[in-house]
């Protein structure tokens, strides 16, 4: 079986040719952060697997370190207005082919190769096979738009690497993010809200508690970034206990809907950075919480309606 | 109650507006060292954690593509092929990728879309172009209008994702509930996704719909 090393140091290489070019971009005078930061960054997705934890540790402080320096993008190679649109012009749709092939690949991909055998074995675990389709997707795409382009190779490097610089630190953050959600795990952060939600909020109602637990759902969310997290703790600190146990509501409606809620709490929050920073920085806005203001009112609007079905249907 | 110092930071630093990556950084340091574990441990859980989620990283191996076809001018033929359609609006584009991705997302498919390989590339400038018609696109506008190509993505996929039986949050819901002695089946967890995904699509569609008006009203200002 083919484990994700070989995505991981695909990816790594990736980076490490952005840094690399930046360290001859002699156009650029501090051109050494921005290859410090993304050469550790390739480095730990390259070798993470085998570097010692407290190494690993210590290279990941290092990148941030770089990245509150500040960062210095590279200068900008690519084409003009008027050459773009000519391109486009004689390209056509043809350019769509190569866009569309990513997610094509990657749905086939996702489909066929759970049924990819060696020796009556899967070739490729069943949880890694979106990840593996998904980077053969990205090098199916590469070939086709350097065939259809006719750019030479080291522009794939020059472009990939104007779009991480435009992106710059948030490139990091959600994995960052994912590690602070382990350090909450290691150290029980779960277990003290739970506690101090229960503590302070008399919950003699059973439509109270439904309340409590959909608000607290997406709270949490808003606090940890990410559902997943929240789920486990709400619903062991309040749902099982109170709205299953004492009141007798259904589990599954009361999970279900539960889940739902901390999805409600994924649009408001900067630290689910993956869906809210990052596209703000993918798409050049000035206001980095733009994404999230727009999101605010369908997610409240639908932490309302989460909360009125399970109030009806819960204790059906 | 000290381990909170963290949730702490994290409100501070982020009202204060300093680098996110640096609060987070400091965050999980102070967690980790309130919690009563040394600096070496908490620096080692760091490390193991951020290599633990490097399958994260994997989704940036579309950027040389997507860069290499800006160069090769997608942006432009995106918006020119909306130029041609003559009833496209901004908001109404927005609608039928809504319904596109929520669609795809309850299949499994949640890697049909996203900011880089999708908004950026196609769905932006498009909407940019429709909105070009439909009224005066100014750089706020623009920005505005950006965002909500992202945030359309978002609700699309998180609205979608969890009507499919295999994703992530039913089979947590599910192994969570069976340690608590409570067995379900996926499908049954799924199913009550539904009226949410439904009621999600009407009430972002609505909002559209409103972004499109104001956008037309604007042209009578102007």
């Amino acid at each position: 079986m083919i484990g994700l090393d070989a995505v991981y140091i695909l990816t790594g290489v990736m980076f490490a040719a952005f840094a690399i070019s930046h360290g001859f971009d002699t156009s650029n005078k501090r051109r050494w952060r921005s290859t410090t930061f993304w050469g550790i960054f390739a480095i730990l997705l390259m070798a993470g697997s085998w570097l010692p934890d407290f190494l690993s540790g210590v290279l990941v402080l290092a990148m941030v370190g770089v990245a509150a320096l500040g960062l210095a993008p590279g200068k900008d190679t690519t084409s003009d207005d008027a050459t773009r649109a000519a391109s486009a012009g004689r390209l056509g749709n043809k350019l769509f082919v190569a866009a569309l092939a990513i997610p094509v690949v990657t749905m086939a991909g996702t489909l066929l190769l759970p049924h990819l055998l060696v020796h009556g074995a899967p070739l490729f675990a069943a949880k890694h096979v979106t990840l593996v389709s998904l980077a053969l997707g990205a090098v199916t795409g590469l070939l086709l738009a350097l065939r259809l382009t006719g750019a030479p190779g080291h522009f794939a490097t020059a472009e990939g690497r104007r779009l991480a610089d435009s992106i710059g630190w948030a490139t990091v953050l959600p994995q960052m993010l994912a590690a602070l959600g382990g350090i909450f795990a290691a150290a029980g952060v779960g277990a003290v809200v739970a506690t101090l939600a229960n503590n302070t909020i008399p919950m003699t109602q059973p439509f109270v508690v439904v309340i409590v637990y959909t608000i607290g759902m997406a709270l949490f969310t808003i606090i940890m970034g990410n559902a997943f997290a929240a789920f486990p703790v709400m619903t062991a600190g309040i749902g099982l206990p109170l709205i299953v146990g004492k009141f007798g509501g259904d589990p599954v409606v009361m999970s279900a809907l539960g889940m739902l809620s901390g999805f409600c709490g994924t649009p408001m929050t900067p630290m689910a950075a993956n869906f809210n920073i990052v596209p703000a920085a993918v798409l050049e806005l000035t206001d980095r919480n733009a994404v999230i203001k727009v999101q605010i009112p369908t997610a409240l609007m639908l932490l309302g309606v989460n909360t009125l079905i399970m109030i009806f249907f819960v204790y059906r | 109650m000290i381990v909170l110092c963290g949730i702490a930071i994290v409100i501070i630093g982020f009202a204060l507006r300093f680098n996110p990556l640096v609060v987070v950084t400091l965050a999980a340091i102070a967690t980790g060292l309130s919690a009563g574990f040394d600096l070496v441990k908490v620096i080692g859980l760091v490390g193991k954690a951020f290599v633990d989620n490097r399958f994260i990283a994997i989704a940036w191996l579309v950027l040389p593509v997507i860069g290499l076809l800006e160069r090769g001018g997608l942006r432009e033929r995106a918006r020119s092929l909306i130029g041609k359609l003559s009833g496209a609006t901004a908001g109404g584009l927005l609608i039928a990728y809504l319904g596109i991705r929520q669609l795809t997302a309850m299949l499994g498919l949640t890697a049909m879309g996203g900011a880089v390989p999708m908004v950026r590339p196609l769905i932006a400038p498009m909407v940019e172009a429709a909105a070009e018609r439909q009224t005066e696109v100014d750089s706020a506008l623009r920005q505005e209008l950006r965002a909500h190509a992202a945030a359309t993505d978002n609700i699309g996929l998180f609205f979608g994702e969890d009507v499919f039986i295999a994703i992530g949050s039913i089979l947590l819901v599910v192994g969570f509930l069976g340690q608590n002695h409570i067995s379900v089946a996926p499908l049954d967890v799924a199913i009550w996704a539904l009226p949410t995904a439904v009621i999600a699509f009407v009430i972002h569609a609505m909002r559209l719909r409103l972004l499109d008006r104001r956008l037309a009203q604007r042209k009578v200002k102007a």
